[in-house]
């Protein structure tokens, strides 16, 4: 069942696109058997605590391109995050000797705006932009004040995209619009597609590769390289003119499924370029299942397996003796569902136990309709059946999971989360970089980071034991799903609503 | 009208989350999107015993935007009070609640008697900036949360009200200067904000003799609310002192207005510049004789920064204005007059020419256009480092967004903090030294 549209304005979200969800408790076992008769629906809660907008996912996904403008059609709140974005995607282009040259600016809508409406300032501020910074492409994003208000900025850029020698196009990426955040990567690779990605001139040796930091870059161009092939790593990094070209490629790979599915999938349902589904390269069945992968669709087989003999060779002694030390230990993870059920099968495959995965949202299918490679996985090979829960960062129930189970480790993945598990007294993990557990070295280095954590526990043993929790008893007496609408309650507010 | 806002140093009202987030034992409730909160909340130093992830919020989605969302903020707030182990919560309002016509008040009133206090803001960003937010949040604190009767006054108590915290980078080291400076010359400082402070020090708000307000503009209003509720006179100070000159003008100030003993504060004021002069006196030739510096100088800052630090620099340790200075607040029309004024209240009749700007593009434009001989030390925020670095200037960053340096505890007011602005100008300084 295809999801793309690109003649549409934009994608729809996760939740009506793909019936992705926020709210769900049960396990592993539950899970599958409701993912795979299509069965699993969404609870809502009658309680939230702060998540992600996904207005920002939208605006990373093009402010990571070293030569594009966006402006933020929105108050200055929106664009909050402008510095940490140039700062970043600044120190990751020099560290391959380039030069960014992106720009995030916003229109400081302010209350009159908000009455008399603010697109005839569009124009003008485009012009500053195109004259200050010589983009290769602007893009204007709405965001929740110009979205209510109902500013018509597509109207706006189609006549500008007119006037000037660049593309000016429009995404609808309202923070409101969903409560999962990829959805906001989703609205910028459609954009992507509808807009700058152009039909196949030639076939080119390149592989497109969706990824976020491209820590492991040189580590990846080296193993392509021994496959005859070259990364076109997204997007960070990556120019307009690049992307124009990713029709041409040989293959689609992503660095995690969640992060990779309508790229991916919509650059094969419309130029026929192959989308790799297989596990994430982490951990050592799926950096082989990635690889083997790779190669069977470019027709490298037998080069892979060169590669991955000699790698193993070097790293996988030293694996096992690290796993004597890890195997027994409880873990419960904390992650996007792209990672959450990933990192579980490494932590099983170096003899941890898990006790309980959160994940942010939850896709039980991907845009072609299939279960997400790595969540089949684990339904498939576990090696018991955990509890799982599905909240948007909902942080009060993760603490609730972390008292009652008391896990050896958390394994978290966003920023801000990781201090929360430490104050009860929990040894964490912080697994920010998407190559943390990359290849056999990542999986050595993760196994490391695990045993450094539980090791040396003064950190947090020392904060825990000086301060407070900000629950109160309350909280921590009642059942976990306490705040978590039923089905039928959630269902006849879906109804009243409609 | 909208305007371009390129380099964004200022956030939107509803970042005046922070603000509550100050006061130890409140909490924000946002009426919001599901994100504002994470992505307002990008300094750093804004974990402690809430964070955001913690900060209750209705998640505005789809749905509240078309049929309201009055209910989830009823269901937020009813849960936060059992959930959240907090003295005081307050609803904050952001643009989309703002927009469809959500009544936070009438919402806030239903839990009059709920045993925990409730109080709520209107913030929404397209209302203003993080700093008229600080102002609106304490605003709504002096009105629906102190009493209305008058309480006994405390002769020596003064409530101290300094410029956004968290804004301010260096807010904690800042009022913990303050407090210690105020005690010194007699009085008993009151502060809601940091460490050992917090909702208790709100409810001795009503008992102090004075208020004094240390921001050029900001917090304005709020004082005069409480000049209106408890008949407290406040003295508007809009000087944030750095180093020996500036702090001891201030205390004179204080003094004066407070009405303590005049020599006593004199003799404060006589051993602090002792020991402050002992030790400029020893790295005096650092301070003469280091060819890296041209004593010439920009700040590209907020209201209170650029004029504090303008003062500093000229008034105390003897430098120029290296151009025009930059304040980069959104400083409302109606003090725009009296922030300017600052800038021309400068020893030997130096007057420092400013411009407003919120437009980060064009402020460098005009700094590298303006023909400088020797380029000036940059005062700025992380905006502005590669642009130093382009003109071969040294800079320090003083001010949001603060990427490149981890501030703790440590602050620039009173005579220690200006010795720690002087560690921090001048090792930016030597840092370009490299053996």
């Amino acid at each position: 069942m295809g999801t793309i549209n690109i003649d549409a304005g934009t994608v729809p979200i996760r939740e009506t696109r793909l019936g992705s969800i926020t709210g769900y408790y049960g396990d592993l076992e539950d899970l599958s058997t409701k993912s795979s008769c299509g069965n699993l629906k969404n609870r809502e809660r009658c309680f939230s605590q702060c998540s992600l907008c996904l207005n920002m996912c939208s605006i990373g996904e093009f402010t990571s391109l070293r030569d594009v403008a966006v402006i933020n059609h929105a108050p200055a709140g929106c664009n909050a995050g402008s510095a940490a974005t140039k700062v970043f995607a600044k120190q990751i282009a020099e560290r391959i000797g380039k030069e960014y040259n992106s720009v995030l600016v916003g229109t400081d809508l302010n209350e009159s705006d908000t009455v008399f409406g603010a697109t005839e300032s569009l124009p003008d501020i485009v012009r500053q932009v195109y004259e200050n910074y010589r983009p290769s492409a602007i893009v204007i994003a709405s965001s929740c004040v110009s979205g209510v208000i109902g500013e018509d900025i597509e109207s706006v850029t189609s006549e500008l995209d007119r006037q000037y020698d660049i593309p000016i196009f429009p995404i609808q990426c309202e923070g409101f619009r969903s409560k999962i955040w990829q959805s906001g990567a989703d609205i910028a690779d459609h954009a992507f597609v509808k807009y700058i990605v152009k039909p196949p001139q030639e076939k080119r040796n390149v592989i497109n590769f969706k990824n976020f930091f491209e820590s492991e870059r040189q580590q990846i161009t080296e193993i392509f390289a021994e496959l005859g092939v070259t990364p076109q790593f997204l997007y960070l990094n990556s120019t307009i003119e690049e992307v124009e070209h990713l029709s041409e490629s040989l293959a689609t790979v992503s660095i995690c499924g969640t992060l990779g599915t309508y790229l991916g999938n919509a650059l094969e349902e419309l130029y026929g370029v192959p989308y790799i589904r297989s596990l994430n390269p982490n951990g050592i069945t799926g950096f082989e299942s990635w690889l083997r992968e790779i190669g069977k669709k470019i027709g490298k087989s037998a080069e892979v397996e060169n590669y991955l003999t000699r790698e193993k060779a070097k790293y996988i002694d030293k694996i096992e003796e690290v796993k004597d030390e890890l195997k027994g230990l409880t873990a419960v993870i904390g992650m996007g569902p792209g990672y959450a059920f990933d990192v579980g099968r490494v932590l099983q495959e170096l003899g941890l136990e898990i006790i309980w995965t959160t994940a942010w949202h939850l896709d039980y299918r991907y845009d072609n309709g299939e279960m997400p490679t790595s969540l089949r996985y684990m339904t498939e090979h576990s090696a018991n059946n955990f509890g799982v829960s599905v909240a948007d960062q909902q942080n009060f129930e993760i603490m609730h999971t972390l008292k009652t189970l008391k896990p050896d480790v958390y394994f978290s993945r966003h920023p801000g989360t990781t201090v929360w598990a430490v104050k009860q007294g929990i040894a964490s993990v912080f697994v920010a970089d998407e190559y943390t557990i990359f290849g056999y070295r990542g999986t050595l280095n993760f196994a490391n980071m695990i045993l450094d954590a539980v090791r040396n526990r003064s950190f947090e043993q020392n904060l825990a034991a000086r301060t407070k929790l900000p629950y109160t008893d309350w909280w921590y007496e009642q059942n976990n799903q306490a705040m978590l609408l039923n089905e039928g309650e959630t269902r006849l507010r879906e109804a009243a609503a409609h | 009208m909208a305007q371009i806002l390129d380099q964004p140093r200022y956030k939107c009202a509803l970042a005046a989350m922070q603000t509550v987030h100050a006061i130890p034992r409140a909490i924000p409730i946002l009426h919001a999107g599901p994100g504002c909160g994470t992505k307002l909340n990008d300094n750093t130093g804004i974990s402690g015993y809430y964070s955001p992830n913690i900060f209750p919020s209705t998640n505005i989605g789809e749905k509240e935007v078309v049929f309201g969302g009055e209910g989830k903020l009823r269901t937020t707030i009813e849960n936060a009070l059992k959930i959240i182990d907090a003295d005081l919560f307050v609803v904050l309002t952001g643009c989309t609640a703002e927009i469809i016509g959500d009544d936070a008040e009438e919402i806030v009133h239903e839990f009059a008697d709920a045993g925990k206090r409730v109080i709520y803001v209107n913030t929404p960003g397209f209302k203003g900036s993080n700093y008229q937010g600080h102002d609106w949040v304490l605003t709504a604190l002096f009105e629906q949360y102190l009493p209305r009767e008058r309480v006994p006054v405390n002769a020596k108590q003064v409530n101290i009200f300094p410029g956004p915290p968290v804004q301010d980078p260096f807010w904690h080291g800042n009022l913990k200067e303050l407090e210690s400076l105020f005690r010194e010359i007699g009085l008993e400082p009151n502060i809601i904000f940091g460490y050992g402070n917090g909702v208790s020090a709100v409810d001795r708000i009503p008992a102090g003799a004075f208020n004094i307000l240390v921001s050029p503009w900001v917090g304005l209003d709020s004082v005069k609310v409480l000049e209106k509720k408890y008949g407290t006179p406040y003295l508007h100070y809009p000087v944030l002192p750095i180093g020996a000159t500036e702090t001891s003008k201030f205390l004179r100030a204080v003094g004066k207005f407070t009405k303590v003993d005049e020599l006593h504060v004199e003799r404060v004021i006589a051993e602090h510049e002792k020991e402050y002069y002992y030790f400029i006196e020893r790295y005096s030739d650092t301070f003469l004789e280091l060819r890296i510096l041209s004593k010439r100088f920009v700040v590209i800052s907020d209201a209170q920064y650029a004029i504090a630090a303008t003062k500093f620099l000229v008034n105390d340790l003897g430098w120029n204005p290296g151009g025009t200075q930059f304040v980069t607040d959104n400083t409302p029309e109606e003090y725009r007059e009296s922030v300017r004024s600052e800038f021309e209240k400068l020893n030997y009749g130096i007057k420092a020419s400013m411009e407003f700007s919120t437009n980060g593009f064009e402020i460098q434009k005009k700094i590298r256009e303006s023909g400088f001989t020797a380029p000036p030390m940059i005062f700025g925020s992380s905006w502005d480092k590669s642009f130093a670095k382009e003109i071969y200037a040294p800079f320090l960053n003083i001010s949001y967004p603060t990427y490149d340096r981890l501030i703790i505890n440590s602050g620039v007011v009173g005579y220690a903090g200006g010795l720690k602005f002087l560690e921090d100008i001048y090792t930016t300084a030597v840092q370009s030294l490299i053996l």
